[in-house]
């Protein structure tokens, strides 16, 4: 069944194919309608799931933990200052390798408060033990959601995951979405096995211990590392049987017309489909290019990065991200995992771009392109590129002039 | 406006053509701008977001044709077909706005100075644009309304389907005026002028407003399609009541000691006139308020 659904709805859909059984919820936009449409199937008796309004995000994390050890499949969403707020309780249910699905509608963190898209927050995310996947249509929110609870649920793996969709650009945005059927989900997905997980009053498990000295510890935050490792097999496993269930591919990096491109873009999320766009548009008027985006953040397609930018000349890493201080993350670590790789060291060109939903237009494609070719050529790396417009700077001066009343001083560029 | 897109997005969508629809929200407020955006293409849809070069605006409220958050100025070319819910004649907008595409106006039938009638401007815009696409027949249409209004009731449902009805029928004349976008090339195109941003001292450039008074700017009372009116006849003057009430502090109180409304900045919530102990605050629909206005009758 195709039919038009937002981001929102998708992940709902996501949510309800999976057979969700339990879903702690706490509202804060642009994620809200994602718990209100699954609690709006269960009001109305068209599915079955206990809904459980928590008094924040970190009590939310703490129960959708608790309850993947009692082997109940467990699924939750929040976005942003949300995210942030059960920060400590990611790292904690990961360490407890509850296996749950977590969808984080991503959206630009304060200050100053916003509610438009980028990757900061679940950024900050990155290294509490969640796998993430990133999603760049609404089609991909569905199919991601029932990835991820194979991926976390393979004994090879167990750890929770975080599906990413940003704001506004998928979670408002409605596109016609492929529904699978609940048959063919079940041919895909089978019930949650919790194996020796299954938490019960009347047979308890000290779970979550402390450990004094660092050998214990040590071990337990290397096994987790090992089975995101883990992860990258369980993810071309299963979206093997994905594309044998439902006729979609997906890899841990999506590759767009990249096999003979010079120039290469890198960036994930929902902006990478704007990137195809000038991908095609670049394409028609003679040059070769194409676009890589992670689907798999974590654990980070470090060998899928480097097949496919074997040869090539010159990318271009758009962060709609920005590491104060430092600058682009996806920018740092593509380059950490392209080093000392002999025969795969194009030049990196990195642009930040997209912070707070910030557009990108087709031309600043085009230049971002041309400002790689210039460094492929000179052999020199430029220093990165904000990605703000002359016009853009007049803007923010007009609405400085008002907010502080006075001459700003500003240096004039 | 998020349902027209909507009805707007399906009706093209069960023509066979993919399509993307996306409101886009500022102040998450009953009555505070806001826009949407439609694609519809035969092929994969790949760009997302705004449409910098649209190829239909479609305005539903006037008032919003000056605000930048608005953006309804954005990207208009000559190629632009831009349709306004006015009672103005389309010149005045192309003197007002000094654009060269083609411009149209209409006023939705149902949309005299009852409450009701106001319900039905985003049906009837939606489906004048569907008629001035052309390509959007009007079975897919009604089958789309009928689709997004599911949850509304019979009479409801008929009434809107009505109206666009109208609407689809007014735009007749004018079937398939609207170009179809075009891409821009990568071969020739326009570059991006980008700045290299320079440290600002913190005193500029930490996000705090200095400046006092600055909300007072942002005219709210644009959100009000009823206005309420105190009726001096029945004002027994109590101005403690609805000056504490209202939410917006927009009630003042003269030197006569009777409340005065602030309407740049109330935006018609009505909880003046439900707490107001003597029934001395009448709601009235905002145009027809206006058009009093205009014709020097308001006190």
């Amino acid at each position: 069944m195709r039919v038009m659904l937002t981001g929102n709805a998708a992940a709902a859909w996501g949510a309800r194919l999976s057979g969700i059984e339990y879903l702690p919820a706490f509202p804060i936009t642009p994620q809200t309608e994602i718990i209100e449409t699954i609690a709006k199937w269960v009001d109305f008796g068209e599915f079955n799931c206990r809904v459980v309004m928590l008094d924040s995000e970190h009590s939310m994390v703490t129960a959708a933990g608790a309850a993947a050890t009692t082997g109940v499949r467990t699924f939750t969403a929040t976005s942003s200052q949300g995210l942030l707020y059960g920060m400590e309780m990611l790292y904690t249910v990961a360490g407890w390798r509850a296996p749950f699905v977590l969808v984080n509608v991503s959206r630009g963190l304060a200050s100053p408060i916003t509610l438009e898209p980028d990757h900061n927050d679940i950024l900050a995310a990155r290294d509490c033990g969640f796998l993430q996947l990133h999603c760049a249509t609404c089609q991909e929110v569905v199919d991601c959601i029932l990835l991820a609870y194979r991926l976390a649920e393979d004994s090879r793996v167990r750890l929770p995951v975080i599906v990413n969709l940003d704001g506004f650009y998928l979670s408002f945005t409605r596109e016609p979405v492929k529904l699978p059927s609940a048959q063919e989900v079940a041919g895909f997905l089978p019930p949650f096995d919790p194996q020796n997980q299954g938490f019960r009053a009347g047979a308890p498990c000290s779970q979550a211990v402390a450990v004094l000295g660092g050998t214990a510890y040590s071990y337990f935050r290397y096994q987790s590392h090992l089975a995101a490792l883990n992860a990258e097999t369980v993810f071309t496993e299963s979206a093997a049987l994905f594309s044998e269930t439902f006729g979609r591919s997906y890899q841990a990096v999506e590759s767009y017309r990249c096999d003979d491109a010079e120039v290469v873009f890198v960036m994930m999320g929902s902006f990478a489909t704007k990137a195809k766009a000038a991908v095609d548009r670049l394409r028609s008027a003679g040059q070769t290019v194409g676009l890589l985006r992670p689907l798999l953040l974590r654990p980070f397609p470090a060998e899928a990065f480097r097949r496919a930018l074997a040869g090539k000349q010159g990318v271009a890493i758009i962060d709609q991200n920005l590491s104060p201080g430092f600058g682009g993350i996806l920018h740092a670590e593509l380059a950490a995992n392209l080093y000392g790789h002999s025969g795969c060291n194009p030049v990196l060109v990195s642009f930040i771009g997209g912070l707070g939903g910030r557009d990108i237009s087709p031309e600043e494609f085009f230049e971002m392109v041309k400002t790689t070719r210039e460094a492929i050529a000179s052999g020199s790396t430029p220093p990165p590129r904000l990605l703000y417009t002359r016009e853009e700077f007049r803007e923010m001066k007009k609405w400085q002039a008002i907010a502080l009343h006075h001459s700003t001083g500003e240096k004039q560029i | 406006m998020k349902t027209a897109s909507r009805i707007l997005g399906s009706a093209f969508f069960l023509e066979g053509y993919e399509v993307q629809d996306a409101p886009r929200y500022g102040a998450e407020r009953r009555g505070a701008p806001i826009s949407a955006y439609l694609r519809a293409s035969h092929q994969e849809i790949k760009e997302r977001g705004i449409i910098r070069d649209p190829s239909l605006v479609i305005v539903a409220d006037e008032t919003l044709v000056p605000m930048p958050a608005a953006s309804v100025l954005l990207g208009l070319s000559a190629q632009t077909m831009l349709l306004i819910h006015s009672r103005e004649k389309p010149q005045v907008w192309r003197d007002r706005l000094n654009v060269e595409g083609p411009i149209l106006t209409f006023l939705s039938s149902g949309g005299g100075e009852d409450k009701p009638g106001w319900r039905h401007i985003g049906t009837a815009c939606a489906a004048a644009g569907a008629r001035l696409v052309g390509v959007v027949s009007w079975e897919s249409l009604a089958a789309a309304l009928k689709q997004e209004l599911a949850g509304f009731n019979a009479t409801s449902l008929q009434e809107n389907l009505d109206n666009a009805r109208w609407a689809y029928d007014l735009m007749e004349p004018n079937q398939g005026i609207v170009v179809p976008g075009r891409l821009l090339s990568a071969g020739a195109f326009p570059r991006p002028e980008w700045v290299d941003l320079q440290y600002e001292d913190a005193r500029v450039a930490a996000p705090a407003i200095h400046a006092v008074m600055t909300s007072e700017q942002v005219e709210t009372g644009l959100w009000r399609t009823m206005r309420p009116v105190i009726d001096s006849a029945h004002c027994k003057g109590c101005w403690w009541v609805c000056s504490t009430y209202c939410p917006d502090g927009a009630i003042q109180v003269d030197e006569t000691g009777r409340p005065k409304i602030d309407y740049a900045h109330c935006k018609g919530c009505m909880v003046c006139v439900a707490q107001c102990p003597n029934h001395a605050i009448e709601i009235i629909p905002e145009r027809g308020a206006q058009s009093l206005e205009m014709a020097g009758k308001d006190s």
